[in-house]
This record gives C-alpha cells, structure tokens and sequence, in this order.
C-alpha cells in the first residue's frame, strides 16, 4: 500500500443460518494476513469483526459489513436492517442481552459482545433507529 | 508442551490434524462460552471447551490458538472438523470433565 491507497472489503452477511455466521470474519482475518500486518492488529480486528457479524447474524437477519484498510487505521462498518437497539446504554452493559436461547447453544449470547468489541476497538460508534436497523462503526488503529 | 503429550495425558483421541501433533502449546484456556474465549485469550495456543458447535473452530482461529479439545466425550460433527482441517486446527475429543482435564494438564506444567 502507498499514498492513500485503501483496500475495500464488503461482505453480505447471511441472517438466519447461525452456523455459518462468521464466515466473513474468517474471510477479512485471511485477507489481512496476507497484506502482512501486524498480528495483534489482525487479532483485534478479528474479534470486533466476528462479535460484530455474530450480533449481526442473531439479532438483525444479517446486513453489511465493510471493512476499509488503510495506513494508519482498520475502520469496520457493519450495517443492518434489524430491529435497532431501544437503548443503547444498557445494551453496552456486560451481561445484558435479549439473545434467544438457541444463541446460547453457539456460545454467544452472554451479553459480552458489545463490551468485546468496545474493548477491542480504539473507538466504537453505534447509531440505531428502532424499527430501521443499526450501523457499528469501530476503528482499530494500526501502530 | 506438545499436542501429543497434550492426547497422551488426557486419553484423547485425535478426530482431527494428527499430522500436527509436534506443535507447541505453551498455556491453555477452558470455556463454553465463546465470548469469554474472545474476551481473556492471550497467547493460549490450546482450547477446552463442551461446546460443541462450529462457532467453537471459528473462535479458536480468530484468537489463532492451534488445538480445539472437545471435553466430556462430546463428538464434533463432521461439518465441524472439515471446517477445522481447512483451517489447520487439531481437534481432539476426551472423556474426562472440565475440571478434571484442566488439572491434569496444569498438573502437567500447561499454565492458564
């Protein structure tokens, strides 16, 4: 990469098939890989991508994720069309969920997934509208 | 350690990746819940869990650990150790429970 060169990466996630869900997380860890960075990176990105994908995937039917990789910065945006988060706070809390049961039986549903990717990201961003769906911008810095 | 020290302790059998098991695990991390897995693992190259689901494989290569032991007996479906195959994962299955297992390997030298 040079100049202000970025790489663009999409992916439509699938809601509804939760053994699946991650697929594209996989997909932007191989990717990220191969340009080289470094692991740490990756591995934060890793699980932003993939706690983000699995809320995506239990909670919204699926939607978009696009990940933009540049210089000095990873920026994760994940889309979705689902039912928005009421309130946003309480959303945030660990251990807080509205997960179904059979979310439990992935080993997600814990109510850490927000808190995982807040955690893992240097900034995180999430805009809801009850009834129109989410967007989750989280940016990872590259050192 | 190695992954065959790791099979011989806990009478495990190999469902997956036998050709690898001269890598080194240095620690271990148990759990079935995934999003603790996400949250606490480090440098863990080794994961128990009684989860049985592919979202354990998917885990365990995010957080680029090298051996998935499935604990109490469970048997991973077939779709499960493809998936951990393409990915360059061993899989393992062992009778023993949780707690048992986890002592046998800390006992061992495996530290968390």
């Amino acid at each position: 990469m040079s100049g202000d060169d970025k790489i663009h990466l999409s992916y439509q996630v699938e809601g509804g098939d939760l053994t699946r869900a991650g697929e594209a997380s996989s997909s932007v860890k191989q990717t990220l890989r191969k340009l080289g960075l470094d692991p740490a990176v990756i591995r934060r990105v890793s699980v932003c991508m993939y706690e983000g994908e699995i809320n995506m995937v239990i909670h919204a039917n699926g939607g978009l994720a696009m990940v933009d990789v540049g210089l000095d910065d990873i920026v994760i945006t994940l889309t979705d069309f689902g039912p928005g988060i009421p309130d946003i706070d309480k959303a945030m809390q660990a251990g807080y969920t509205t997960a179904a049961d059979s979310v439990r039986d992935l080993g997600f549903g814990a109510g850490m997934g927000l808190p995982n990717m807040k955690k893992y990201s240097d900034d995180m961003k999430i805009k809801s509208i009850v009834g129109m769906g989410t967007t989750v911008t989280m940016v990872i810095n590259i050192p | 350690m190695t992954l065959r020290e790791v099979r011989d302790l806990l009478g495990a059998e190999v469902l997956s990746g036998d050709e690898l098991l001269d890598t080194e695990v240095h620690a271990a991390f148990g759990s079935d819940l995934m999003s603790d897995v996400l949250a606490f693992v480090q440098d863990q190259g080794l994961l128990l869990t009684g989860l049985n689901s592919p979202q354990v494989i998917r885990t365990a290569e995010m957080m680029d650990m090298k051996c998935v032991v499935f604990i109490r007996g469970k048997a991973p479906a077939s779709s499960i150790l493809e998936l951990a195959q393409d990915r360059g994962l061993v899989v393992m299955s062992t009778p023993l429970r949780m707690y048992q297992a986890c002592g046998v390997l800390y006992s061992a030298g495996l530290s968390g």
